[in-house]
């Protein structure tokens, strides 16, 4: 890698998931303002002045604008409702942001130049450790102790539970981790193949109407992984609200 | 060429961690042929079990993404 830096087409496919101090330089602590900082504010501003905007209006026929917004609350809503019961809109409000959240990032992350705040693990392992306590919490304040009965599978004969206690308790505890590495890998795999395609169009002269082409499509593809991404993310939090709530 | 065996190493187990696309890509074509397959029979539940059908999608997905990760942590975290 490090012996074609002199080349002058090539840099590091990787070097736009950089982090960096925003006002200045020096290293980055935990305290420090950085674009990823910068990159949430401007996703948390948009979001909530394009939500507010269109629910503002209260119009009998719908704007684009409104009917946008209407659209997105009552998909989530039924999603909410179709999988974890009646039960699970109160934790509705909290399912919305992460959607919105993960959604407007995604999205704003494809502008060029912008930054993808979700194509960082600490980010969304941030998110996933939150559903993950959340819903554990809530298994437990249900059910009480109750609730470790989740690890035991209904109807397993009783020599076989040695095995399979271990196992229901693994998984449980990865689904973090699968959780949010689902995410950020699929925003920072999308992400570097752009960047990579990106690197062919110059030198190839006007061969590099191809790979230029080829990013056209990608780009389409990413838009498509983006909401899919933040679908996923906000269904699979549903799916573990819902055997919290219910177990199986 | 220069460079030392670790660094080969690291490389070779890099692009074997990429393997894990062919799993995910078997698994992917299995949940997208298969909906397809139930649609086609059933075209009127079919939107209900898009849902389902997307989900499907991620866990195939997040499997072939794990390779992803393993070979990143070879390349910049060993």
């Amino acid at each position: 890698m490090a012996e074609k830096e002199g080349s002058g087409f090539y840099a590091d496919p990787m070097g736009q998931f950089e982090i960096y101090n925003f006002f200045g330089a020096g290293a980055v602590e935990w305290s420090s303002f950085t674009n990823s900082s910068l990159m949430m504010l401007i996703v948390v501003g948009v979001s909530t002045l394009l939500l507010t905007l269109g629910a503002s209006g209260r119009a009998l026929v719908p704007s684009k604008l409104q009917s946008m917004t209407e659209l997105t609350y009552e998909f989530i809503r039924r999603m909410v409702s179709d999988t974890a019961g009646d039960e699970g809109l109160k934790y509705f409000p909290y399912i919305f942001t992460v959607f919105i959240f993960i959604l407007f990032s995604n999205l704003l992350g494809l502008i060029p130049y912008s930054f993808t705040v979700t194509s960082h693990l600490a980010v969304t392992a941030t998110l996933a450790l939150a559903v993950f306590f959340t819903v554990t919490i809530t298994g437990f304040m249900k059910h009480g102790v109750h609730f470790l009965s989740f690890f035991v599978p209904h109807g397993a004969p009783k020599p076989l539970l040695v095995l399979l206690v271990p196992i229901e308790v693994i998984s449980y505890f990865v689904r973090p981790i699968s959780h949010s590495v689902r995410l950020g890998a699929a925003m920072l795999a999308g992400h570097a193949v752009m960047k990579v395609f990106a690197y062919f169009v110059a030198p190839l002269g006007v061969g590099g109407v191809l790979p230029l082409g080829m990013m056209v499509g990608i780009y389409g593809l990413e838009l498509l992984v983006a909401v899919v991404q933040a679908y996923i993310f906000t269904i699979l939090t549903c799916i573990y609200l819902n055997d919290a709530l219910h177990m199986h | 060429m220069t460079g030392d065996i670790a660094a080969m190493g690291q490389y070779i187990g890099a692009g074997l961690a990429c393997l894990a696309m062919a799993g995910a890509g078997i698994g992917i074509g299995h949940v997208a042929g298969n909906f397809l397959n139930g649609a086609m029979r059933n075209p009127a539940a079919a939107r209900e079990q898009q849902g389902n059908f997307f989900v499907g999608m991620a866990f195939a997905e997040a499997l072939g993404i794990f390779g992803l990760v393993v070979a990143l942590l070879l390349l910049f975290a060993v």
